[in-house]
């Protein structure tokens, strides 16, 4: 049997930067399996710009963020497999993987680090009635068909959901002649940013409709026309409100799910509010040695965010490996964070301050829009964080960053809790 | 006078920006809570530009197109004029980042340069 100090499953930002940072920590070998026939996952598709603003300080492509990764990679000699799919991984850190070369083979590990990405929210997810006729895509399929295969998967578009795929798939085909008459939102929201709202609606004329939903796909072979009506309050259809817009293609961006298949059949536990595994501060997740960096941890705005959290979950990988702070007793309990008032989640889950870095960065997304609201943490009951935020959207990560010092001081530390204090959502 | 109205995208505030304009000079800024969404104003207002990113159809490569980008920011008015220029516009595989793929699009003066390697 094949044998690594750490296998990686999955060759995008997140595979490679902790390939990377395990390699630098002094892991020995490492082993990065990629089911696609390059590495650099997602981001091979994403060729617009306004990647690597924190990494690189310059606006890069998708496919150039990759490539300065990649290139890193090669020069470091780790190894990776291509077209090659992880199938399983064991409790015992057993990577069951396949490909059209080694067949089925298997791989101990001695730490395995999970940086599968994430996958869209399919139509059949969505309950929109109607036949199943050609012409409804997710972005990220016509996205590669655009980008990648060179086509166009139709002339006159409808985009369901306004996450940030949705508004740069909005743009692309207008830019490659499609007609693109509408972007509906569900929420009273945008889930995208601010910046791909102006940049690829507003700048080619393409309007967004918030509150709004497909009730009805028209066409049997192919699309011919989608039904939009406006919703209330509680995500219902408003009678009355029906449009018709003819169109042949229908694209969906309607949420990203981490895909955590092979975790989940591994046993490690999963949070509910992200669908990725439950972490310490270490990224480690329920299953000692199993580290989770990337979208199938929780679903990233910046690619910059992944790099550096993939970067983490390495070296703490390579730690676990070479013996050094998993061998060691923590001299303290692990302490819960808790998400509080206004915080859907927080990733880590679990805090010791025992382990910790020197201080370390708490991510979190807020549940609805907060104006002119405060970000506080608390430590027990005494507050120690209390910080004005002009606004903050679910679509937009935040972060709190927490000292161990200040942790380690406190008496009989036993809850962290994250929360949105000042006003009441807009 | 002349007024824009700009939505700053700066951060997700989104501030609703007034610019007021006389023979494109700008006269005043308001709507912004921070400098940077005055800067930001006065760019979109006086000079908007773009960096465009598209793809042309590559032969005899392991793609069927490569992604290409605008090697620096283009005025935006001149962006579709970029995209028709680079109709008809093939490469054959090899090809680098980097390298030019059409030169002086659409007159701007800015090549198109590829942005990933197809080989």
């Amino acid at each position: 049997m094949l044998s690594y100090d750490i296998v990686i499953i999955g060759g995008g930002p997140a595979g490679l930067a902790a390939a990377l940072s395990a390699q630098k920590r002094g892991a020995g070998s490492i082993l990065v399996l990629e089911r696609d026939k390059e590495l650099g996952g997602i981001l091979n598709q994403c060729i617009h710009n306004g990647f690597g603003l924190h990494t690189f300080q310059e606006e890069l492509t998708g496919p150039e963020y990759a490539w300065r990764f990649i290139l890193q990679v090669q020069e470091a000699g780790i190894a990776y497999k291509l077209n090659t799919m992880a199938v399983d991984i064991r409790r015992n850190k057993v990577v069951v993987a396949m490909n059209r070369e080694d067949g089925i083979f298997e791989i101990q590990a001695k730490a395995v680090i999970l940086a599968m990405g994430c996958r869209e929210r399919p139509r059949g997810a969505l309950n929109i009635p109607g036949y199943r006729p050609a012409g409804i895509y997710s972005a990220g399929t016509a996205q590669r068909l655009v980008n990648m295969d060179g086509l166009l998967p139709g002339r006159e578009a409808v985009i369901l959901g306004s996450g940030d795929i949705g508004l740069i798939m909005a743009r692309r085909l207008a830019l490659e002649g499609a007609k693109v008459k509408l972007v509906a939102e569900l929420l009273p929201y945008s889930g995208g940013l601010k910046r791909n709202i102006v940049q690829c609606l507003d700048d080619f004329g393409i309007p967004l409709k918030l509150s709004h939903t497909v009730v009805e796909i028209r066409g049997k072979e192919r699309v011919e026309g989608v039904v939009v009506a406006q919703v209330d309050a509680n995500h219902r259809p408003i009678p009355g409100t029906e449009e018709y817009y003819t169109c042949d293609t229908l694209l969906l961006s309607c949420g990203l799910i981490p895909e955590n298949e092979l975790s989940r059949r591994m046993g490690v536990e999963i949070s509910p509010a992200t669908a990725g595994p439950w972490v310490n501060e270490c990224l480690e997740t329920s299953v000692a040695g199993v580290f989770a960096c990337g979208n199938v941890l929780h679903v990233h705005d910046l690619v910059d965010f992944v790099s550096e959290e993939a970067a983490a979950a390495g070296r703490h990988a390579a730690e676990y490996v070479l013996g050094g702070a998993g061998a060691l007793p923590p001299a303290h309990a692990d302490v819960p964070i808790q998400p509080g008032q206004g915080v859907r989640y927080t990733v880590p889950r679990v805090m010791n301050p025992a382990r910790m870095d020197g201080e370390h960065k708490v991510r979190f997304r807020v549940g609805g829009v907060y104006k002119g609201c405060y970000i506080s943490v608390y430590l027990n009951h005494d507050r120690i964080i209390h910080r004005k935020r002009p606004v903050m959207a679910p679509g937009e990560m935040e972060e709190v960053l927490l000292k161990k010092e200040q942790l380690l001081a406190f008496p009989d530390l036993s809850q962290i809790t994250v929360k949105i204090e000042g006003q009441e959502p807009a | 006078m002349d007024t824009r109205e700009i939505i700053c995208i700066g951060c997700p505030l989104g501030c609703p920006i007034q610019v007021g304009l006389e023979n494109g000079q700008v006269t005043g800024v308001t709507g912004n809570t921070c400098k940077r969404g005055e800067e930001y104003a006065r760019k979109e207002a006086t000079c908007p530009t773009r960096i465009v990113t598209t793809t042309v159809p590559v032969e005899g490569g392991r793609l069927a197109a490569v992604s290409v980008k605008t090697e620096r920011d283009v005025p935006k008015e001149k962006v579709f004029d970029i995209i028709k220029s680079l109709k008809g516009v093939k490469v054959q595989a090899p090809i680098r980042i980097g390298d030019v793929v059409a030169s002086n699009a659409a007159g701007t003066g800015v090549d198109i340069i590829a942005t990933k390697n197809v080989t």
